[in-house]
């Protein structure tokens, strides 16, 4: 077992991208890590440098107390679970799961034996004989995972590993995939563009954009406390309300409306500074024909057990969750009330979260 | 139907049946002709005879030519096949500057190589090398004049294989070599078979190369070696002629047939998923 240490690593393509940009990053020993992103951010070129596919640019990159930067990717000890899961189709589902260790040089005898065994604990042990493409996704993803888990790494790499199954049966992955890692308590990153894959598997996630990391920290922090915009914007299934505001005599305000910040901000909040003012969908209220600001709805969207509501008023639009039992009707004129507590200020010139 | 219409339709199916028959006639001749007493150009019912096999089994050059064949062709498939794989491999995955325009003008090239336009010269380098009256000599020229288009073939089919099989290999810790033996050629064996038959049928049946790359009768192959069968007054002597061509024929089937069923042939790489 071993935690995983970024030390200003970067990766430089021919051409000048700088897919991954001088990253600080330490992962601890057994956690089970989330990269976030989206598309183009170098998430996926992150976690393919921790494996050694792509050559580190600059920097440095310790698995345990091993520095890790210019070994071949088979000398890490790391094992890695691909998008489309990579299972060799001329083999058996048994041969795939023994074939790292057969690279490994353990005799035929142990390699079976243990490639069987990992494939039982996976309930794959009547699938064993069958060829990948005989294979649901499903099975596909957990033979992908057992030849993983057979040769014992000390580090697993998993690339969108639910992005290839389809929705019902992600949702059964998630919770597989999340258990079994925390019975093998081995350390575990992997790459999501999906926000709310990474807020509900992970330990800690890191947000990236552009090749830097933006926001590192629990799912709860990041989804409670975003650093900035763009994490705010990234994060949470019904995206924030993001209002371009001003600071007026410690109040922030925008077309006329005072909008309610918690008390600690008073004191940080200079007259004439440029924000964006940020609150869930969750923490706004529509109750009555009074509020912070009073708006008519324009669209009302069904999200199962309760409603997404967008109010328009002279602050801008306004979005906000309420229960299916008291949703009101496009056109009506309602009061939206903001939960001052959970409020968020962001400084407009370069997105940082005021704190 | 109008008259008009049946009369068009007689036509069409009568020009159907002229141009069947245009592609079927050699081919009843050679599985008829062998077995008639009196052989000659034309395709009859045969006067049925066992005879001619009779008059082949007692000439050994025609066996020692079938062999030959055998030699050169299994040669230059054992070198195309093992060079052009790791050559399209090493293609596919390696990015160069100018890599297709490379490949094409090697396609290219490669039709002049085996072709008459450069005999004269393949001659004098064969001489040169001492490579003239040598198997190695024509394996050698055939070789690389087949190449090309074997590589051509072969790194579609490494094109379409996802990269994926070999890095999760990689990250295992498996070497090229090894991902090329394990992994590769197996998902790229239609390719391969395909590339293998095309090999040994253009070896099979290539006159030109070995008839002036070989002066010493002993070492003609099939092809070359009925060129020479002719009787005394100079006739050509459709007896063996028509026997040979059957026994020189038979081989290339039954490897066709074989390697169909066996692997399945191709042109095109990709993978089911």
């Amino acid at each position: 077992m071993a935690g995983i240490v970024l030390e200003r690593l970067s990766k430089v393509f021919p051409g000048g991208v700088r897919a991954v940009d001088a990253i600080d990053l330490e992962i601890a020993d057994g956690e089970f890590f989330a990269l976030l992103g989206p598309s183009g951010c170098g998430k996926t070129t992150l976690l393919r440098t921790i494996a050694g596919l792509e050559a580190a640019t600059s920097g440095t990159l310790r698995l345990g107390d091993r520095d890790v930067t210019r070994l071949p990717p088979g000398a890490r000890d790391v094992a890695m679970v691909f998008q489309d899961y990579a299972l060799f189709p001329h083999m058996t589902v048994l041969d795939n799961v023994a074939y790292p260790l057969k690279i490994k040089k353990t005799p035929k005898q142990e390699r079976y034996a243990r490639a069987t065994e990992t494939g039982e604990s996976l309930s794959l042990g009547e699938l064993l004989d069958r060829r990948p493409a005989q294979l649901s996704g499903g099975q596909q993803q957990r033979a992908a995972l057992a030849r993983a888990i057979a040769v014992h790494p000390q580090v697993f790499l998993f690339d969108e590993p639910l992005s290839n199954l389809d929705a019902r049966l992600r949702l059964e992955a998630r919770t597989f995939i999340k258990r079994l890692q925390r019975e093998l308590a081995v350390t575990t990153v992997f790459v999501t563009h999906d926000q709310a894959e990474a807020l509900a598997m992970s330990d800690r996630m890191a947000v990236m954009e552009a090749g830097q990391i933006r926001q590192v920290g629990t799912p709860r922090e990041v989804f409670r406390r975003p650093a900035s915009v763009f994490v705010a914007n990234f994060i949470g299934s019904t995206p924030m309300n993001l209002l371009p505001a001003t600071v007026a005599d410690g109040a922030v305000r925008t077309g006329g409306v005072e909008l309610p910040v918690p008390d600690e901000y008073a004191a940080r909040l200079p007259s004439g500074l440029d924000v964006v003012y940020g609150i869930r969908p969750e923490y706004v209220r529509l109750d009555g024909a009074t509020g912070t600001v009073t708006g008519e709805v324009s669209v009302v969207e069904h999200l199962g057990t309760a409603e997404l509501v967008t109010v328009s008023t002279t602050a801008g639009e306004i979005r906000a969750v309420v229960p299916d039992v008291d949703e009101p009707a496009v056109g009506d004129t309602v009061g939206v009330t903001f939960s001052a507590g959970q409020a968020l200020v962001y400084r407009a010139e370069d997105g940082a979260l005021i704190d | 139907m109008t008259p008009a219409d049946v009369v068009r339709r007689i036509g069409f199916y009568t020009l159907l049946c002229l141009v069947f028959a245009s592609f079927v006639l050699p081919m009843l001749w050679l599985v008829s002709v062998p077995f008639d007493a009196k052989p000659s150009l034309s395709v009859s019912v045969p006067d049925f005879t066992l005879g001619n096999f009779e008059t082949l089994a007692d000439n050994p050059s025609a066996y020692k030519s079938l062999l030959n064949s055998v030699i050169i062709s299994a040669g230059s498939m054992v070198l195309v096949v093992s060079l052009a794989a790791l050559g399209a491999y090493a293609l596919s995955r390696v990015r160069i500057r100018g890599r297709d325009a490379l490949l094409y003008a090697l396609l290219l090239l490669s039709s002049i190589v085996t072709g008459t336009a450069a005999i004269v010269p393949l001659y004098i380098l064969l001489d040169e090398l001492q490579l003239l009256d040598s198997h190695t000599g024509v394996v050698l020229a055939m070789s690389g004049g087949l190449l090309p288009a074997a590589l051509f073939i072969l790194k579609d089919f490494m094109d379409t294989t996802p990269r994926s099989y070999e890095e999760s290999a990689r990250v295992f810790g498996a070497s090229p070599l090894r991902i090329l033996v394990d992994v590769v050629v197996p998902i790229a064996r239609p390719g391969l078979a395909t590339i293998a038959v095309w090999t040994v049928v253009q070896v099979w049946g290539n006159f030109l190369i070995p008839f002036i790359a070989y002066n010493d009768p002993d070492r003609f192959p099939a092809a070359v070696r009925m060129f020479t069968f002719y009787t005394e007054a100079g006739q050509p002597n459709l007896l063996l002629i028509s026997a040979f061509s059957l026994a020189y024929a038979i081989p290339v089937i039954a490897m066709y047939l074989f390697v169909s069923a066996r692997y399945g042939f191709r042109f095109h790489g990709g993978i089911k998923h």
